[in-house]
């Protein structure tokens, strides 16, 4: 069966202005994998995101979602399997109690008001929020608000989770935290981050990027332990796998 | 300048804390306290110029709201002392221009123009008092639901209320702004002309900025254009006790000079 | 030049209320049909930005003193006129709620005077025109200072009719339009200039944000509406002040003559320089001695008459204070253990 799946074909993109952002893009990611984007700044992550979801439409190759490709009619079904969480909580956020955004995604799609309700407390619940329910969202901490947004995507019942940088700003045990939640889900996961010692955790797999393609693409552990690779992409290796700190090998 | 953006801060802060609390009056649907609030300012300033004894007994409804919801009274007073410069600049006028004795207390002639000056501030207080009332034990936000469910249009409400949300998100990067000002400016405290140009013009993309990207963060959700949300209220028995007592109550004040009964009947007691 | 609630009639109040009510509806029509969803978020953070940036203050040089932007015509150049009045009434809505700036019932009159000339007057009318399809920093500064001088000119044009037609205060309207206009003149050179310079940063860095916006109404389609009401202010204002000056007997000047010095008519100089001088000096002294228009013409005894100022009044109202305040003491302390909300 083919659902769940997301591919790449040849995805070009070019922005408006004429500056190349992607160039030749080829992926397929299965159901249930957990998959990294990694790459440096400008590497086109984010706007490799943005084309899962339809906001930015390819200008060479296709993007497919499940059976669909992206097209103007199978865009809203593709934003409920496709749930995207984003970098900055506060654009995420933006009604003014926790239970109205959880709830915004179900009444976009026109569920019934009790579906609605059912699902909101679900989706708080696994993310262990439930007592926020009335909270206005700027009053969260940024841990909260993080697992809020998760929250504000689950309540669609998605397939597939996109991520952009979801560990970013939090404190140590709010990563943590964050961390165990992914590990939990049982949702094809895209998450691109700087967060290499994240990646080694969750992710079984990796997409390194560098300059609008993709240079490598393969087991996490295979892509960390090649240090040329590493480096050809302004990276280096997570910080637990540098080497041991006392006598610096 | 920092200082006073950080006041408001805290302020709205403070405001919103207090309608989280749990009273009899909180628990009120916000449309009956929204419509008792609008009959209590309609009321008050249906008065005419000179009226002052006719108003003190209106604040008998401050005082039983901030009885029964259990508000700090120093703070809203407070808030209420805070007038807005531009009504005392213009009522002080009154005193001088009208100058015809009106009332003899005693050895004190008093004009026509104090009076109406005093008229003038117990209006004022009685009526943003009541806005005040109204924000501390009901919320802003449910407030805006409260305009919805009663027909305001759509777009206005959930234009107050993502003007509310972001009003935050933007004061801190306006505190932001200003402090990395101030920082490197050492003797000025207020920017000059083209250095603020820059700061709002910054201020302005990056909202602009963000704007695009709560926008691309709904259509993400499956936004086709208009915001829908799931409010519930419950108008009951309880509601409607308080709306027709507080209606009742402000239509009698109106129509009779209780005061002016109350007090002549004391002074035949005390003569 | 916010107006309160105590400087208002409730009839005038809710005129206005029912003005601007019915404006906001149309915005909201206008807005609903536009099929540009990216107006909700936009609206709201430029709300919030027009809201944070009226509490930057810059230095104003060599006056010592600090200015804002005030925003209407900033919001109308980025978001189109009924966007731009919609989003103008949430940050007077919230600052009212909030700040106490003039109260609930004049809401409806200060965002009639702060929105609508901006909005639907002079952006159409004088920015548009100025700045179409050909924007230049010169274009820019120019139509950016007409438009905001006169919208200010004419909102506060507003405030006085409003305070005039409510009677609750006591100044004369010449006096009080000429106190507001002069005051509000170096406010509208302010605000235009702000408004130019941002615009212009605007400009420099993302120039499609004003093609964009811009290209909401060209000139060509703008509703008949708008032209005439601007033709219609623009006689009023003209010819209200063209006749006020070159009348000879201003309706104001010959009665408040009447009233203080008891006298049917001062005699004036009937030529030279003297004549005009001394009718604008009388017009615009703001001491009683001068003579000011009263506002209570029927000058019969009025202890007693008027509700509220008699003894008796005064002292049953002290006792149901007292009464309210021990009412309220008592509530309060009953009510102390009141939580958090659970709902």
């Amino acid at each position: 069966m083919s659902h769940h799946i997301v591919e790449a074909k040849d995805l070009e993109f070019t922005y408006p202005d004429q500056t190349p952002a992607l160039q030749t893009i080829s992926f397929r990611i299965h159901h249930g994998e957990s998959v990294a984007i990694v790459g440096a700044n400008g590497a086109g992550k984010s706007t490799l995101l943005l084309h899962l979801n339809g906001y930015l439409s390819p200008t060479g190759g296709q993007v497919r979602i499940g059976d669909y490709p992206l097209t103007k009619e199978t865009l809203r079904e593709v934003r409920r399997t496709v749930g995207m969480v984003f970098q900055d909580p506060d654009d995420q956020l933006f009604m003014s109690t926790v239970f109205d955004d959880v709830a915004f995604g179900p009444l976009n799609l026109d569920l019934p008001v009790d579906e609605v309700t059912a699902r909101v407390d679900k989706a708080l619940a696994t993310v262990g929020l439930s007592h926020l329910k009335e909270r206005p969202p700027h009053r969260l901490s940024a841990g909260q608000k993080r697992r809020v947004a998760i929250a504000s995507v689950l309540s669609m019942s998605p397939d597939i989770l996109v991520m952009d940088e979801p560990t970013s700003g939090l404190d140590p045990r709010a990563r943590r935290q964050l961390i165990e939640l992914l590990l939990s889900f049982h949702h094809t996961k895209i998450i691109a981050t700087h967060d290499l010692d994240m990646v080694v955790d969750l992710c079984e797999r990796t997409i390194v990027m560098h300059e609008g393609q993709v240079k490598a693409d393969g087991p996490t552990s295979a892509i960390f332990a090649d240090p040329e690779l590493l480096e050809s992409c302004c990276l280096e290796k997570p910080l637990r796998m540098q080497g041991c700190p006392i006598c610096n090998k | 300048m920092a200082g006073k953006i950080d006041n408001v801060f805290n302020d709205i802060g403070r405001l919103e804390m207090l309608a989280e609390q749990n009273s009899p009056i909180h628990r009120l649907d916000p449309r009956a306290k929204l419509l008792v609030t609008i009959f209590f300012v309609l009321t008050v300033v249906s008065y005419d110029k000179y009226a002052i004894a006719d108003l003190l007994p209106f604040f008998l409804y401050p005082a039983m709201i901030i009885g029964l919801a259990n508000l700090p009274v120093g703070y809203l007073l407070k808030k209420l002392l805070i007038v807005s410069p531009f009504v005392l600049f213009i009522t002080i006028f009154n005193p001088f221009i009208d100058r015809e004795i009106m009332v003899e207390l005693g050895p004190l002639a008093i004009s026509g123009g104090w009076i109406s000056f005093a008229s003038l501030l117990l209006r004022f207080s009685l009526t943003v008092g009541a806005a005040l009332l109204l924000i501390a034990t009901t919320g802003f936000p449910a407030v805006c639901g409260a305009l919805d469910k009663m027909g305001a249009p759509r777009i206005l409400t959930v234009q107050f209320l993502m003007l509310y949300r972001y009003l935050f998100v933007l004061i801190e990067e306006g505190i932001r702004m200003i402090r990395a000002h101030a920082l490197r400016s050492f003797s000025r405290s207020r920017p000059r002309y083209r250095v603020y140009l820059q700061l709002l013009g910054n201020l302005l993309l990056r909202t602009l900025d963000r704007a695009q990207r709560i926008h691309l963060a709904m259509l993400s959700r499956a936004f086709s254009g208009e915001i829908k949300t799931v409010r519930q209220f419950n108008f009951g028995r309880a509601e409607l006790l308080f709306l027709l007592s507080a209606t009742g109550t402000f239509i009698i004040l109106r129509a009779t000079h209780l005061t002016g009964l109350l007090g002549s009947l004391i002074l035949e007691i005390v003569r | 030049m916010h107006m309160a609630d105590a400087l208002l009639s409730p009839a005038l109040g809710g005129t206005m209320w029912a003005v601007t009510g019915a404006t906001i509806i149309y915005c909201s029509q206008k807005i609903k049909h536009s099929l540009d969803d990216r107006k909700i978020p936009l609206m709201g953070v430029m709300g919030a930005f027009i809201f944070a940036a009226q509490m930057i203050n810059f230095a104003i040089p060599a006056t010592g003193s600090s200015g804002h932007l005030g925003g209407g015509l900033l919001l109308a150049i980025l978001l189109g006129p009924a966007a731009a009045f919609l989003t103008l009434a949430s940050v007077l809505t919230v600052q009212a709620l909030f700040f106490a700036d003039g109260g609930l019932l004049a809401l409806g009159c200060n965002i009639f005077n702060l929105g609508f000339a901006p909005c639907f007057i002079t952006y159409p009318l004088i920015y548009q025109r100025i700045t179409k399809g050909r924007l230049t920093a010169g274009r820019l500064l120019f139509g950016a200072l007409a438009a905001a001088i006169i919208g200010l000119q004419l909102g506060s044009l507003g405030v006085v009719i409003q305070t005039n037609m409510s009677g609750m205060l006591s100044l004369s309207f010449s006096s009080f339009l000429l106190l507001m206009q002069a005051i509000h003149l170096p406010i509208g050179i302010v605000e235009g200039l702000i408004t130019a310079g941002v615009v212009s940063f605007i400009w420099r860095a993302r120039p499609e944000i004003l093609d964009r916006s811009g290209a909401e109404q060209a000139l060509g389609q703008l509703p008949l509406r708008n032209v005439l009401i601007g033709l219609v202010v623009a006689t009023i204002l003209t010819g209200g002040l063209i006749s006020w000056f070159a009348s000879e007997n201003p309706d104001g000047l010959e009665w408040s003559l009447l009233k203080t010095t008891d006298q049917q008519e001062l005699p004036l100089p009937a030529t030279g320089i003297k004549a005009p001088l001394q009718k604008l000096q009388d017009q615009t002294a703001l001491l009683p001695d001068y003579g000011f228009r009263q506002e209570n013409q029927t000058g019969t005894d009025l202890t007693g008459a008027k509700t509220g100022t008699t003894v008796a009044g005064l002292v049953g109202g002290a006792i149901i204070l007292l009464f309210g305040l021990l009412l309220g003491i008592i509530l309060k302390k009953s009510g102390k253990h009141y939580g958090r909300q659970n709902r």
